[in-house]
């Protein structure tokens, strides 16, 4: 799989992406935020986690206009596929080319800890490899990853099995972590090939260091 | 020209930092305080001198950039 990896100015977790998907066996292709273009024969977009132009304004409002995310729209809207990770779920939304936005946090701290995730729906590019309500433990990091969507947008997800992951215990019951709706930690758009998720498996690769539950989660591309 | 444009979350829409600020006034002994919003004000010096004009484009730049319709609001002045 060729995977390219976008990074704009502020953008600090390329190269644990780039880690995370060499040491599974790809090639991967920073891409910096000018190019007008993607590489060629590309597999998979990933918009890393960070704070692209210092998340000045609102968390991914800026990035969304660099010349990439144009060559990115056009790759989604041709069916191909792209995962947003933390900052990157917030460029995707803010792009419109994931539902819903992201707030601040309820209790407005920055929080970052390994966090308990059930998988909601599996049929889908990104989560293929998980079991539904299976509860995968992975690191989160953000200060705005409060999910929002109104009431009709959270019907239609449900619906078309777009929700990915929510916050959970360890049982797997839904928890409240930063004020999320419906508790979801990531979704993805109605025709599958986009993904968005403000926790990290490109982190959680190591049991040694605590986890290695993204590992199915990044080879769920794979297939 | 100058466009002074606010920038809020939605009603029905949760505003963490307003519900901090209104904790932290209720504290402090200021109880008459029924409610908190807390958004942004951007102001924009224009080169434009047509008033409706003007407000036109601003209305542009916040759908586009500005604000984040699906949870924000705004308002615009033109003064």
């Amino acid at each position: 799989m060729k995977v390219a990896i976008l990074r704009f100015p502020g953008t600090n977790c390329e190269f644990d992406t780039k880690y995370a998907f060499e040491k599974l066996g790809h090639t991967t292709e920073i891409v910096w935020h000018e190019e007008k273009t993607l590489p060629e024969g590309i597999d998979l977009v990933v918009v890393p986690g960070g704070f692209s132009y210092g998340d000045y304004l609102r968390s991914g409002s800026i990035a969304r206009f660099s010349p990439v995310m144009q060559a990115v729209k056009i790759y989604a809207d041709q069916g191909g596929k792209v995962l947003g990770i933390c900052n990157g779920f917030q460029i995707l939304t803010e792009a419109g080319l994931l539902p819903g936005a992201l707030k601040r946090n309820n209790n407005l701290h920055f929080i970052s800890k390994y966090q308990k995730l059930c998988v909601v729906n599996t049929d889908n590019a990104f989560l293929n490899r998980c079991n539904k309500g299976e509860v995968l433990n992975i690191p989160i990091a953000h200060a705005d990853g409060n999910y929002y969507i109104d009431d009709a947008g959270l019907k239609q997800l449900e619906e078309n099995k777009q929700i990915l992951l929510r916050y959970c215990d360890k049982k797997g019951n839904p928890v409240v972590v930063n004020g999320s709706v419906s508790s979801i930690a990531g979704i993805c758009n109605k025709t599958k090939n986009v993904f968005g998720l403000m926790p990290h498996p490109e982190r959680a690769l190591e049991s040694i260091l605590g986890s290695e539950d993204g590992i199915k989660m990044l080879k769920g591309f794979e297939s | 020209m100058k466009a002074i444009v606010n920038v809020f979350l939605k009603e029905g829409v949760l505003d963490p930092q307003g519900k901090a600020v209104h904790h932290a006034l209720t504290s402090l002994g200021f109880n008459d305080v029924k409610d908190v919003r807390v958004g942004k004000q951007i102001i924009l010096e224009l080169t434009a001198t047509d008033k409706s004009k003007a407000e036109a484009e601003v209305r542009e730049m916040c759908e586009t950039l500005l604000a984040n319709t699906v949870i924000e609001d705004y308002t615009i002045e033109i003064a």
